[in-house]
């Protein structure tokens, strides 16, 4: 394969939203980029809830209605009991994408921006000079080729190994990965199409959220994560099959498939000497809701950024400005996000129940996220500052 | 003695297996492997035998239930 057969400036591996992203970022600044996707099509399988904030989108890509399959105005949160409250949102707040779509554009910009991709390689190893990395090993169709970069950016997602093969541990705490099973459901009844539902407590999904995410009429994202601690006792697919069950008894299951969430901080070390981690690889999850499309894409966008400028440049050493870079766009909020997600993580049914019920008195005009916050963890002073911080209530 | 050495000491042998058949290739299992014991290609995965220390993260991050420890091993979950 002549794709594989020369070297270039940057090779990313994967090509999700931080791989795409990293590489039309990187392209941009005038350098050689392959992207290798181990997958036969990018955009899929999608192990996705498929939701994003309109703000994360725009910074990337023109919103466009091909791949928008919900454009959202609400949440409503549902307690054990049954209860629910909703926040309205301004229109158009947010969006259920269709990732198949989206992720095959970003593609297409990334392809348009220069920069070279090649489906159906499994990287298998990494081409080291000591510590220092230079280049990929990669298998296509039964063959073996050493492909040669300066800079390689592992985008390879949650199951992430090229970092480790650079001497970067990265691995996940089995508490903090959420394990979770998705399905694309029809005939669903009294949904709205505009809005996100969001279901907790222990018999909807221990220690994460149910979620059903619109993606038209009667037609939703339907799923949950749950925690490596409940994993020990049941599944991700044994609470989704009871709550379809209990729910949606008379849905048809159009998609199905598992999926994992590193809902976990940053990793300490995202950068090495010839090597940059981003998305899901690097923890660049937002750990209190488990959403990594905006994140990846702003990972992939610092990553792509920085590895460009290094090479053109000359100074490799640039690449070890990324991490702060990451933490001062991104970053930081994710260490709030996860104090919050420790305040709420282990909450027990009775709690879950109180705050809907408090949340219900507070006019529907006055909900917001950060009251529904400062709400939940009025009994912990000390995250409400925290909670302050990144909603400014 | 560390996990593996102790794991090899009281079983006499590796015992994590995958249901590939039943996998959906996600890769939770991969990401909290400490030992990098797990191989993912697009459709198709194995443990590293010589890297896995039977130490169960993977089968309590399956959120299909298709890693189990294999017959000749004692030890169950779920």
């Amino acid at each position: 394969m002549n794709l594989l057969d020369k070297s270039y400036d940057v090779i990313v591996v994967g090509a999700g939203p931080a791989g795409t992203v990293a590489a039309r970022f990187a392209a941009e600044q005038g350098v050689d980029v392959l992207v290798l996707e181990k997958d036969r099509d990018v955009g899929y399988p999608v192990r996705c809830a498929e939701a994003i904030s309109k703000r994360n989108v725009v910074k990337f890509i023109e919103p466009n209605d091909k791949w928008i399959a919900a454009k959202i105005n609400r949440f409503e949160f549902v307690a054990p009991n049954g209860n629910s409250v909703s926040m309205d949102l301004e229109d158009e707040s947010g969006y259920v994408l269709e990732r198949r779509i989206f992720d095959y554009e970003l593609g297409l910009l990334a392809s348009q921006a220069g920069a070279k991709i090649l489906t159906r390689v499994y990287v298998n190893g990494l081409i080291l000079e000591g510590n220092k990395v230079c280049g990929v090993k990669a298998e296509y169709r039964g063959k073996q080729y050493e492909i040669k970069s300066k800079v390689v950016i592992a985008a390879d997602g949650v199951e992430s190994r090229v970092g480790r093969w650079a001497g970067i541990k990265t691995h996940i705490d089995f508490r903090e990965m959420e394990s979770c099973f998705q399905v694309t459901a029809g005939n669903l009844e009294n949904i709205d199409p505009k809005t996100l539902y969001f279901y907790l407590g222990s018999n909807y999904a221990p220690n994460g959220y149910f979620w059903v995410f619109p993606k038209g009429k009667n037609i939703a994202n339907v799923g949950l994560g749950v925690s490596g601690d409940t994993g020990k006792k049941r599944s991700a697919l044994s609470f989704l099959n009871d709550n379809l069950q209990k729910l949606y008894p008379a849905a048809s299951i159009l998609t199905q498939i598992a999926g994992g969430v590193p809902c976990a901080l940053t990793l300490e070390r995202i950068s090495g000497d010839g090597i940059l981690l981003a998305g899901d690889a690097a923890r660049q999850v937002n750990p209190l809701t488990g959403g990594g499309i905006g994140s990846g894409m702003e990972g992939g966008s610092i990553a792509g950024r920085i590895a460009g400028e290094a090479v053109r440049k000359g100074d490799l050493s640039l690449l070890e400005n990324y991490r702060d870079e990451w933490m001062k766009i991104r970053g930081k909020n994710h260490l709030i996000f996860d104090k919050l997600k420790d305040g709420v993580f282990n909450m027990r049914d009775e709690q879950f129940n109180a705050i809907c019920e408090k949340m219900q008195k507070i006019p529907k005009n006055k909900r917001t996220l950060g009251k529904l916050f400062m709400t939940a963890l009025a009994k912990q002073p000390k995250l409400l500052v925290e909670v302050a911080k990144v909603y400014m209530v | 003695m560390n996990a593996k050495e102790y794991r090899m000491a009281k079983t006499g042998k590796l015992m994590i297996e995958i249901l590939p058949d039943k996998c959906d290739f996600c890769g939770c299992c991969v990401g909290v492997c400490p030992e990098d014991a797990i191989e993912l290609k697009e459709a198709e995965i194995f443990i590293i035998d010589e890297n896995c220390t039977n130490c169960s993260k993977c089968i309590w991050a399956c959120p299909i239930e298709v890693i189990r420890f294999n017959k000749e091993g004692v030890l169950k979950t779920r």
